[in-house]
């Protein structure tokens, strides 16, 4: 018998595989959501107003005064009437802003923001800049795929988008 | 919101199979009995077959792209739906969806928006 194959080395390296095959699994996440991470919602409230027709979005993706004006016009929503009882809109606006892409500390600031004026006030995520530039390589046969259907459908392609990662590409 | 639609709505929350329904939806079918009695004298009881051709009737009242509520929640309320942004919804049928009519409030809130949607009334 070869010296590979003795018991001994084979259980030692069994270990170390199995000691350190999680390590990489979660360097190997960590680095895969890279620069395309922006922390889902946690707040209960806005996962279950915002998050009940579309996706629940980061509020990082847009800028406080974005959400402000959204929060001021839920009664036209994207053509929808989503309006909300005033403390439930107050408290989600309030978390909505304070985790915005341009929140004081926010470590997830300017990504998406790139190329908006400071006066702008965009609404539609899918017309940043950003976005548009790093959608297109994705071609109108996809976006017309019954699975995906809108561009509000992160998760359709961005399997991971629930929990913050938008790699995928 | 009109009381003959409530009516016809929330009978197809009765829908087959007749298995256990959860405590909450015989709550919300009788506070809205009582509320389409109270409208209108005739009514007499929710009919699965009014309530089943109302599910998938198109009208023309709301939004151009989801006339019926069968557009987003499918024909067969046991199956799950999907909205127009493709998030899923859970399937209608309280025998499926147990949970779904615990709450009025939310029952109310989602009449109220989406009968908006797809009959342009509350």
């Amino acid at each position: 018998m070869s010296a590979l194959y003795k018991p001994s080395r084979l259980r030692a390296a069994l270990s170390v595989l199995l000691v350190l095959g999680p390590g990489f699994f979660v360097l190997d996440r960590a680095l895969a959501g890279g620069g395309h991470y922006y922390p889902p919602v946690s707040d209960p409230l806005v996962i279950e107003e915002c998050g009940g027709c579309h996706m629940a979005y980061p509020p990082s993706m847009l800028p406080a005064r974005s959400w402000q004006a959204m929060m001021a016009s839920l009664d036209q929503h994207f053509g929808d009437d989503a309006s909300l009882p005033a403390a439930s809109a107050a408290r989600i606006e309030r978390y909505l802003m304070w985790h915005a892409g341009d929140a004081a500390g926010s470590r997830h600031a300017g990504k998406l923001l790139r190329g908006v004026s400071a006066s702008a006030a965009p609404q539609r995520i899918s017309e940043l800049p950003k976005w548009v530039r790093e959608h297109r390589e994705v071609s109108r046969a996809e976006w017309a795929d019954p699975k995906v259907g809108s561009k509000a459908n992160c998760p359709a392609c961005h399997r991971d988008a629930e929990r913050g990662y938008f790699d995928d590409d | 919101m009109n009381a003959a639609i409530r009516t016809l709505v929330l009978s197809l929350l009765l829908a087959p199979p007749a298995v256990v329904q959860a405590a909450g939806i015989d709550a919300q079918i009788e506070r809205l009995a009582g509320e389409a009695r109270a409208a209108d004298p005739a009514f007499s009881a929710f009919s699965l077959e009014r309530g089943a051709e109302l599910h998938q009737r198109a009208f023309a009242g709301g939004k151009p792209d989801t006339p019926a509520c069968a557009t987003c929640h499918g024909k067969d309320p046991r199956q799950a739906g999907q909205t127009r942004t493709g998030k899923r919804i859970d399937a209608m049928a309280s025998s499926v969806s147990p949970a779904r009519y615990g709450d009025s409030e939310k029952v109310e809130k989602w009449f109220k928006r989406n009968c908006q949607e797809v009959l342009g009334r509350a």
